[in-house]
């Protein structure tokens, strides 16, 4: 089997109505039940019947805009994709988490007892925040007022640096934590009275530049063992977060070529991990039966919101075909999936699950059905064994 | 004249980490898998109780400087199983425990928000605080809090929330895609929260919920504690389950809301039971008698009498007499994560009052500690624990149970089938859910939103 036709990975990114600010005031769009289970449930539903690997659901702590005109108000995206998880079987799960103001001890447990709840399928996608009115929802830190988006300035080289190295940190913790139960600690030995095996019990005793923490965990080790981490990245700093520590990066090519020399960079920096890391390209996807009508809704949301549409990802518009092919070539970058965001929801939605999905499986590169019962599983990743495992038996 | 009759409330406890959980029980399945929970909270709901509730501890306990390894051990994380839960309940509310030290209000605030809206108005938060060090070792502050001040944090912590869902009035999503308005003001959720604890501003980005706030919970009996009950609490889960001493709690309790211009009727004394049923109440006994040596084995006696002694008891034989060395009264090393340790404050009288029981009844140390600390709330028939629930509600020793199995997860089964039917017959006990959140199945008003106020004003 050549490379060009070997299954992609797909996810799509969830957020509010969709990633055009415009978005809710489509046709099919449900922009007031945008804090309802139902809608979370029935969106997520869609994308399983697509046979994705799984969701991302963004998150933040501050008001995503300051204007009338836009989607504001979100609900915890860890909770989101806990209120799903029962009702759904196969598809992954993973919101998204802000490192930078949460405690790993508590993320740690939270995304183990989602990891339970939906019989092995959790994820996390965690987020640096360097935005001083985010900071000041917790009054606990001060973040220097810089523009963000100039990653020349070396004030914000210096800033983002020092989060992603905290963000290594806290994905570091996480993990400890997930093994600090060996997967056989709990014995219900009645014959000594104990419930667990204490040598099976590992403390983490992390002590870094940003926290230290003890460990271990409250809760026993996930179904998956490490669910699964990922981040997304525009740039070498966060590239060595991926390299280092994650299960999945996001990227955000220009092109197939761009995305070569990333995967390049990415795969040239330092790996902790045994598994080698996925990386997905992040697209923002318009789609229509033909090019002409992808066209025109775009412009259509473009004159509703006053501007057009940019984004740091590639934004594609056009037909599921043409979107399968870009799929296919980038794919030969090395590039093992795509993580699509749709535009407007539900439409870009059901025109990936319903449509390219269908192009993609003639083509032989996508799933006919889940291969397996587990994120790490679909994503062919093992069930590693506990870091401690070795520590705790003699 | 006579007074009218109450209506129970009933609730059910996810069985702890403590020994009132039997592990060793045939019976006894995980304390973990989501299935568990599930079980519970079907069977909770299938008896129409109020709600499920769920406790919390942020460090495995240990003692003599190791894991306590002879209860259970192992929990999930409270919100993320309560959201899960919501997917498999329609009407019971869903409680849990989230302790106000090393949490953030904006992080809880944003959580229990999204969970009322997730749970269609069914989320109840019981507000702990904690000061120890110990805990603190897994978390970025460490122990940062000096032990007085940790009501003064949780109280302030509590009201920050309430600042915070109260900054958005519940109008301000328009959603018209006509005119492309979504909100009517770029305001919404605009707040200001400076004291000693936090100094935070900002605007707070989940909308306003389909209660307003979580039912708050408080479980605290100290002097502090009942006071914070007073002031800010709509259930108080309680200690105290018998008859004297229930009622002596209930008086107080509800005496004290008067000061903060609230009435009896907005604080529920719920008091937290244990039980066991037989089909009649001598097997029933007998039961009860089983289940008490389950809980206390011989290991467990001697890990509780070190607990109040302070000191290694691991040589005393757990049949024999109590030890004859006095407690170690200095600083308290033995145990720690343990929130019971805190009620021995004068460990000396307790230990002569221990003394005095085993002697009088020719008790062992394993005899004494099933006295004390294992005795059921309820034992007998369904019959005869349906009428001592509904005499000690109409006597006013609670407004209901928290109740407690000691099986995981089918422990309530039986209590759902057999109890609550004759509550029912009783007219004591709902038959069927009248409202949809939490704080219409606990008869509480709605708040009022800042919206209404607005507009009555």
């Amino acid at each position: 089997m050549t490379a060009a036709t070997s299954p992609l990975h797909l996810a799509v990114a969830l957020d509010g109505a969709g990633w055009h600010p415009a978005a809710w005031r489509e046709p099919r769009a449900r922009p007031d039940e945008l804090l309802t289970a139902r809608y979370w449930t029935q969106l997520i539903a869609e994308a399983e019947r697509g046979l994705l690997d799984f969701v991302t659901i963004e998150d933040g702590f501050s008001l995503q805009s300051a204007r009338t005109d836009r989607v504001v108000g979100r609900l915890d995206a860890v909770l989101i994709a806990a209120r799903v998880a029962p009702l759904t079987r196969h598809i992954g799960l993973v919101p998204t988490v802000v490192v930078t103001h949460t405690e790993p001890f508590h993320i740690s447990k939270a995304i183990a007892t989602l990891d339970y709840a939906s019989n092995g399928r959790a994820g996390v996608r965690v987020r640096v925040s360097a935005r001083p009115e985010e900071a000041a929802l917790f009054g606990r830190r001060d973040f220097p007022r810089v523009n963000l988006t100039d990653r020349g300035d070396p004030a914000v080289r210096q800033l983002t640096a020092g989060l992603f190295d905290e963000a290594a940190d806290f994905v570091e913790v996480v993990r400890r934590l997930w093994d600090s139960w060996e997967d056989d600690a709990e014995i219900r030995d009645a014959a000594t009275g104990r419930f667990v095996d204490r040598e099976k019990l590992h403390y983490i005793d992390f002590d870094g530049d940003y926290f230290s923490v003890k460990g271990p965990s409250i809760t026993p080790r996930p179904r998956q063992g490490q669910p699964i981490v990922s981040a997304l990245g525009h740039g070498t700093v966060p590239y060595e977060l991926i390299a280092k520590a994650a299960d999945v990066g996001y990227v955000t090519p220009r092109d197939a070529d761009h995305a070569k020399q990333i995967v390049a960079e990415i795969h040239a920096a330092g790996r902790q991990l045994a598994d080698p890391v996925h990386i997905f390209a992040d697209l923002v996807v318009f789609l229509g039966p033909s090019e002409a009508a992808a066209a025109d809704r775009k412009a259509r949301l473009d004159e509703l919101a006053g501007r057009a549409y940019t984004s740091d990802a590639t934004i594609f518009t056009g037909t599921p075909a043409r979107l399968a092919d870009l799929l296919i070539e980038w794919q030969r970058s090395g590039l093992s999936g795509f993580r699509l965001r749709p535009g407007a929801i539900p439409d870009d939605v059901e025109a990936i699950t319903r449509e390219l999905v269908p192009e993609l499986q003639r083509r032989g590169s996508f799933r006919t059905t889940y291969e397996a019962d587990s994120l790490r599983g679909l994503l062919g990743l093992n069930r590693p064994a506990s870091r401690y495992a070795s520590v705790g038996s003699n | 004249m006579t007074k009218p009759t109450k209506q129970i409330h009933l609730a059910a406890h996810f069985p702890g980490v403590n020994n009132t959980t039997v592990w060793s029980d045939p019976r006894s399945g995980s304390h973990i898998e989501f299935s568990s929970f599930e079980h519970l909270a079907a069977a909770a709901e299938r008896a129409k109780f109020d709600f499920l509730f769920l406790a919390e501890g942020l460090r495995l306990r240990e003692q003599n400087g190791e894991i306590y390894d002879l209860d259970v051990v192992g929990r999930p994380d409270t919100f993320t199983v309560l959201a899960a839960l919501a997917a498999v309940t329609d009407r019971l509310g869903l409680a849990g425990t989230i302790n106000s030290t090393f949490n953030e209000p904006y992080e809880v605030a944003r959580q229990f928000a999204s969970l009322d809206h997730l749970s269609g108005g069914r989320a109840a938060w019981n507000v702990v605080t904690s000061w120890d060090a110990f805990t603190g070792e897994n978390f970025r502050r460490g122990g940062f809090l000096p032990q007085d001040a940790r009501y003064e944090r949780a109280r302030t912590f509590l009201q920050t929330t309430w600042e915070l869902y109260d900054s958005w009035h519940g109008d301000e999503i328009i959603a018209d895609k006509e005119s492309g308005e979504f909100l009517i003001s770029g305001e919404a959720g605009r707040f200001e929260h400076r004291d000693a604890h936090f100094d935070i501003g900002g605007q707070f980005n989940v909308p306003r919920s389909p209660q307003g706030r979580p039912v708050i919970f408080q479980a605290g009996d100290s002097e502090e504690g009942r006071e914070f009950a007073a002031s800010s609490a709509d259930a108080i889960f309680s200690r105290h389950g018998t008859l004297t001493e229930g009622q002596e709690f209930y008086a107080d309790v509800k005496g004290r809301l008067a000061r903060y211009g609230r009435t009896p009727d907005q604080l529920l004394i719920l008091p937290a039971a244990t039980y066991v049923l037989g089909d009649t109440d001598v097997e029933a006994a007998e039961l009860a008698r089983e289940v008490r040596r389950q809980q206390v084995s011989g290991q467990t006696a001697i890990a509780f009498l070190e607990q109040l002694w302070n000191r290694d008891l691991s040589g005393y034989d757990p049949d024999g007499p109590l030890p004859d060395v006095d407690p170690d009264p200095g600083e308290h090393t033995i145990a720690r994560g343990r929130a019971s340790v805190r009620m021995h404050r004068d460990p000396m009288a307790i230990a002569a009052q221990w003394r005095a029981k085993a002697a009088a009844e020719k008790l062992s140390i394993r005899e004494l500690i099933i006295e004390i600390t294992a005795r059921q709330t309820f034992v007998g028939s369904a019959s005869t624990v349906a009428g001592e629930i509904n005499e000690l509600v109409q006597a006013d020793a609670s407004d209901g149970f928290i109740l407690v199995p000691h099986i995981t997860p089918g422990g309530l089964d039986e209590f759902a089938d057999t109890v609550v039917p004759l509550l029912q017959e009783r007219g004591v006990f709902r038959s069927e859910y009248e409202g949809s959140t939490l704080r219409e199945h606990l008869g509480l008003a709605p708040l009022n939103t800042p919206a209404a106020a607005r507009v009555a004003s």
